[in-house]
């Protein structure tokens, strides 16, 4: 798993990139409510806006870490939005991507070096 | 003597003052008061109306024959219901409400009475002008004392509201900016401290919003501005006094240095209460500024509205300005109402008839009682109480911007909390439980658990110091450890804290049939 | 001055309080360049008695509508509200409360707006129904931009039969959010046009109904064609009363109705406050713009409400809301809200059939005056007819008999060469002495 600067990580299978946000963004951001998830085909550039994040008092951003197309955004979250409190690094993922360029990804934080930042903040 | 034997005791012997539920969940004189709809009002009706003559026959298949769903009752139950559901609000009738930037002062009930005239309240908007001149001049006479008190030369009466007003006034700075060719400028500088309605307008009129950064002091950086104006620049949002309660000491330079980047200056004339009959936007370089009628001119807030946001233009978007506007015509008034001829270079129309006269019966009758004496009054007694406030909890609270004055509204961040395990959140429930509104919370945006507090000039000394114990009481009290008080509260509302994540996960925003009633009151637990 | 509850001794007590020298060490910021010391050149303060006289004086020179026989609809029309309305609205916990962001101390106002929207989803026949816009005619431009953000679409075709208003308004806001509006010619049976206007880059089409010509139209064909070509169908009523009789908009295949709700409640009051209407489908209810309602539970379990979806708002999402709405019209929304609830559905019923009866009788006296011609087919409270002569200057005329003819034309429309073209209105208010008296002038202008 990578991650950015802006609290989103990415999980690799082969080319398919699973993204999601960190569980420290999920517990800044307080009880999610609702997910903007991206629609499957839609193409991004690493830094794109992909996804949107409810709370109650806030919309969050959430952006690419990588280039590619959008394979598919995660619907099971809006029935059960809460998943993102709950498993943020794991079932609360918000879309699958294949991945244009393997470079981006090689070029993220890898876990501690993510907690090492964590700890800057 | 001849004996009486009606004696009762008339004094309460001294009771246990540990609460005893009631046995049926009822509490004293406030209720619990279902929906409408759970009152089995389905084919009843409070109102009595003639048989009609003549059928809908004539409407054939036109008619709705599925039923509509809603109950009615009689004018007893009606009342009852209204009546019992205002018992929970809280209201300026009742305390000081420090909402900042909401100017919360009183709703002179003089304003009411004049608006219920019929001459105005059963005037038709599309009445013969020759009928409504009475309309027309008074329409007249505030945009008079509105221009006066701004010192600019005109005003669009239409707008509905303040976010109303404001996308009048960029749309008539675009619409300038088209005329002189100069279509291509596409951004609006908005600083950070900015009500959100600012950037909202901007992007609903198509324009791409960039902030401006602010300074130690609280005020608009003059050297970002700089910085940041450019050919590309349409206007800048700036609102005086700002979110913060401060004077933008700059505001002069701040417009001619807009001025010279061919740029409107837009202001944000919310906060118009503190510098009322002192101040003129118009000797500030202000291009265009709306006036909340429901702010600064005591028109009621009635629960979310309606207000109404008249916006003065200066002399280059005068002829912007959108239809329709009333004009002095030999010896009476006319309303110029289509868009060509006189109106051609106006933007358009932003909404059907006129604009809220309701509003502007009662902000003129507000207007003609203080008078150029009065006006002048209010806007020093709004800051004096604000600074009292300031200078009172400063205390206790830590005052985001602590040299120097503020104007009428005084601003605290989340300082002094550190370490109590109080949010700015869990402080303002707990001002609930002693009998006041919480101020504005976590705005401006630019500090850090915002505390917005704006009394303003109706409020009387006995009531701010009221205030001031309260709150320098709940202060002391999160600082020695009290948090249950404030994690908790409130906790003698009508209702505790509600859960709004619930809400917005599975929003339920109408009544269904067959979804849950009121929960059965609980029965004493002994 | 009566609402100024400071003393000369409280301010001179706060200043040392402060630490200030004067009030004027607290306005140290202005410029010296923006400094007026002197007064500015308006009339000094004045008692009750002094502004009742003023402000009454002005009033007299108006004709209210209730004054004699009156006919003027055209988007505002009258109605009898009950005493109770006004009386609940000016209880000082309506009157002078905020908006509902306290909700523990707002289940006042928060239980009317959930009622409001209830009540408002029922009557358009649709899902969910917002706390109420400034007006219908800010509402129709909302409903398209809404559109476009749920299509992606650019292109909106309005109705020629939208209330001339209405469809200035919307070209205002939509033009200045780059959107393409096509405003088809004004007519009677405008309708009919519509779906030829429909094509695969269109957001929506805006129908209204009754139209501005009072005629009323089934819309569900040009909600399907909209459908077939991937648009919503926008529907519009002006007159919140024919809700009581007419089908209703989400019946009819609308996937947003607007109206105005002034007739329900609010006076008329020339021209606001008034109230919008704004209710869509549930699967849209993200892309709605203005406050909502919604129930939740208390810390103890009670049931309670909140303005919910907050996230759509201009507070929080700042450039990127769906719409920079905030104040909306509380106020008016609580007096349709009981206006409504004295009325119920048994009510509401009655009031549109008598409104309907009515216009009938107007329909025909006027239609038995030589010269006159009924143009609307099928109405429901207003019409429009041909008069032998120019509209405006019959209405002037008729003046002299007391008598406010109704709307020209012209007055909304003065390009569409309809200068004969007068819009009448009837309703609850409306008498057969108002009607005779109507006809007769009428009459013997026409014999003149």
């Amino acid at each position: 798993m990578r991650f950015t600067k802006d609290h989103e990580w990415v999980a690799l299978d082969g080319d398919v990139a699973t993204i999601g946000i960190t569980a420290y963004a999920a517990e800044q951001l307080g009880d999610v409510v609702f997910v903007e998830t991206p629609e499957a085909g839609k193409t991004v550039k690493a830094g794109d806006g992909l996804a949107v994040v409810e709370s109650v008092k806030a919309a969050s951003d959430v952006y690419a870490p990588i280039s590619g197309q959008v394979l598919e955004g995660n619907a099971a979250l809006a029935d059960t939005p809460e998943t993102v409190n709950a498993e943020p690094e794991s079932a609360g993922w918000f879309a699958k991507v294949k991945l244009a360029d393997k470079a981006e990804y090689d070029a993220l934080m890898d876990r501690p070096a993510y907690e090492a930042f964590l700890g800057t903040l | 003597m001849s004996m009486s034997n009606v004696g009762r005791p008339t004094t309460p012997h001294a009771a246990n003052s540990e609460g005893h539920a009631s046995l049926t969940g009822g509490r004293g004189l406030l209720q619990d008061e279902p929906l409408i709809f759970e009152l089995d009002g389905w084919n009843k009706t409070g109102v009595d109306l003639a048989a009609p003559e003549h059928d809908a026959s004539d409407l054939g298949d036109l008619v709705r024959t599925a039923p509509i769903g809603i109950p009615g009752l009689s004018e007893p139950e009606t009342l009852r219901h209204y009546v019992r559901l205002s018992q929970k609000n809280h209201a300026i009738d009742l305390a000081l409400y420090p909402l900042g930037s909401c100017t919360m002062k009183h709703n002179p009930r003089l304003n009411e009475k004049m608006a219920r005239l019929p001459g105005f309240g059963d005037l038709h908007p599309l009445a013969p002008i020759s009928t409504a001149q009475g309309a027309l001049a008074l329409m007249d006479q505030l945009a008079h004392w509105l221009k006066t008190l701004t010192g600019m030369p005109a005003v669009a009466l239409s707008p509905k509201a303040g976010a109303h007003g404001e996308l009048c006034g960029l749309l008539t700075i675009k619409a300038a900016h088209e005329a002189k060719g100069q279509g291509h400028r596409r951004t609006v500088l908005v600083p950070t401290s900015a009500h959100g309605t600012n950037p909202a307008t901007a992007a609903f009129v198509g324009y791409s919003v960039t902030e401006i950064a602010q300074t130690e002091d609280g005020r608009v950086d003059l050297a970002d501005l700089e910085a940041k104006l450019s050919s590309e620049v349409a206007a800048i949002m700036v609102t005086n006094p700002n979110t913060c309660g401060l004077f933008e000491r700059d505001i002069i330079e701040i417009a001619r240095l807009t001025h010279a980047a061919g740029a409107y200056f837009y202001c944000d004339g919310a906060n118009f209460n503190a510098i009322v009959g002192r101040v003129r936007p118009g000797d500030l370089g202000v291009d265009a500024m709306h006036i909340n009628l429901h702010k600064t001119f005591s028109t009621p807030h009635g629960g979310g509205g309606p207000g109404a946001g008249p916006v003065v233009l200066s002399e280059a978007l005068a002829p912007f300005a959108p239809a329709p506007w009333v004009v002095a015509d030999g010896d009476g008034f006319r309303l110029v109402e289509a868009t060509e001829g006189p109106a051609a270079q106006g933007f358009g129309r932003m909404v059907a008839f006129q604009g809220q006269m309701g509003m502007f019966v009662r902000a003129l009758a507000y207007m003609l009682s203080h008078g150029s004496d009065g006006l002048r009054q209010v806007a020093e007694d709004a800051v004096l109480n604000a600074n009292y406030i300031k200078a009172r909890l400063a205390t206790v609270m830590t005052p985001a911007f602590p040299d120097g004055p503020c104007m009428h509204e005084a601003l605290f961040d989340d300082t002094w909390l550190e370490g109590t395990g109080v949010t700015t959140l869990d402080f303002a429930k707990a001002m609930i439980d002693e009998g006041f509104h919480p101020m504005t919370m976590y705005f401006p945006l630019v500090v850090h658990g915002a505390m917005l507090i704006e009394p303003t000039e109706t409020e009387p000394k006995q009531e701010l110091d009221r205030f001031c114990d309260a709150l320098i009481a709940l202060a002391n009290a999160a600082k020695a450890g009290d948090a249950d008080r404030f994690k908790g509260a409130p906790y003698l509302a009508p209702l505790r804290r509600l859960d709004e994540t619930q809400a917005a996960r599975k929003p339920k925003l109408t009544w269904q049939r067959g979804s849950n009633t009121v929960s059965p009151a609980p029965l004493a637990a002994e | 001055m009566r609402y100024l509850p400071l003393t000369p001794a409280d301010r001179a007590e706060m200043l040392a309080v402060i630490g200030a020298g004067s009030i004027d060490a607290l306005f140290a910021d202005v410029p010296a360049a923006a400094r007026k010391a002197e007064l500015f050149d308006l009339p000094l303060h004045a008692g009750e008695m002094e502004v009742e006289r003023a402000l009454s004086a002005l009033a007299a020179l108006n004709r209210p509508a209730g004054a004699g026989p009156f006919f003027c609809g055209a988007g505002a029309y009258k109605h009898h509200v009950p005493a109770s309305v006004d009386h609940i609205i000016q209880r000082s916990e309506f009157l002078t409360s905020y908006t509902p962001y306290q909700p523990e101390i707002a289940q006042g106002t928060l239980q009317v707006l959930f009622e409001f929207q209830t009540q408002v989803a029922a009557l358009t026949g649709l899902d969910v129904a917002n706390a109420s816009m400034y007006d219908g005619s800010t509402a129709t431009a909302e409903a398209v931009m809404m559109a476009q953000r749920v299509t992606r679409r650019k292109k909106a075709v309005l109705s020629g039969g939208l209330h001339s208003h209405y469809a200035s308004v919307t070209q205002t806001i939509a033009h200045a959010e780059g959107m393409d509006i096509t405003r088809l010619a004004a007519a009677i049976d405008a309708e009919a046009a519509v779906v030829d206007a429909i094509d695969a880059d269109t957001a929506c089409v805006v129908v209204q109904t009754p139209n501005v010509f009072g005629t009323v139209t089934d819309v569900t064909a040009i909600a399907e064609a909209a459908h077939a070509a991937g648009a919503l169908l926008i529907v519009v009523t002006t007159e919140a009363v024919s809700f009581g009789l007419l089908k209703s908009p989400g019946e009819m295949g609308a996937d947003i109705a607007v109206a105005e709700g002034q007739s329900i409640g609010v006076g008329l009051n020339y021209g606001g406050p008034y109230v919008g209407l704004f209710a869509t489908r549930e699967k849209f209810v993200r892309q709605m713009p203005g406050r909502l309602c919604g129930e939740t539970v208390d810390a103890e379990g009670r049931r309670g409400f909140v303005l919910t979806l907050s996230t759509r708002e201009q507070h929080i999402r700042r450039e990127k809301a769906t719409s920079n709405i905030c104040t909306n019209s509380g106020l008016c929304a609580l007096a349709f809200t009981i206006h409504l609830s004295l009325l119920g559905e048994r009510g509401l019923r009655e009031l549109a059939a008598l409104n309907h009866s009515r216009a009938r009788e107007l329909r025909a006296a006027l239609a038995a005056v030589p010269g006159v011609e009924v143009l609307t087919p099928r109405f429901f409270n207003e019409f429009a007819v041909r008069l032998p002569g120019d509209a405006a200057q019959t209405v002037e005329a008729l003046l002299a008999d007391d008598i406010v003819a109704g709307v020209p034309f012209s007055r909304l429309d003065p390009q569409a060469g309809m200068g004969d073209v007068l819009l009448v209105a009837a309703t609850e208010t409306t008498t057969s002495a108002d009607i005779a008296a109507f006809a007769a002038a009428l009459k013997g202008r026409a014999t003149r």
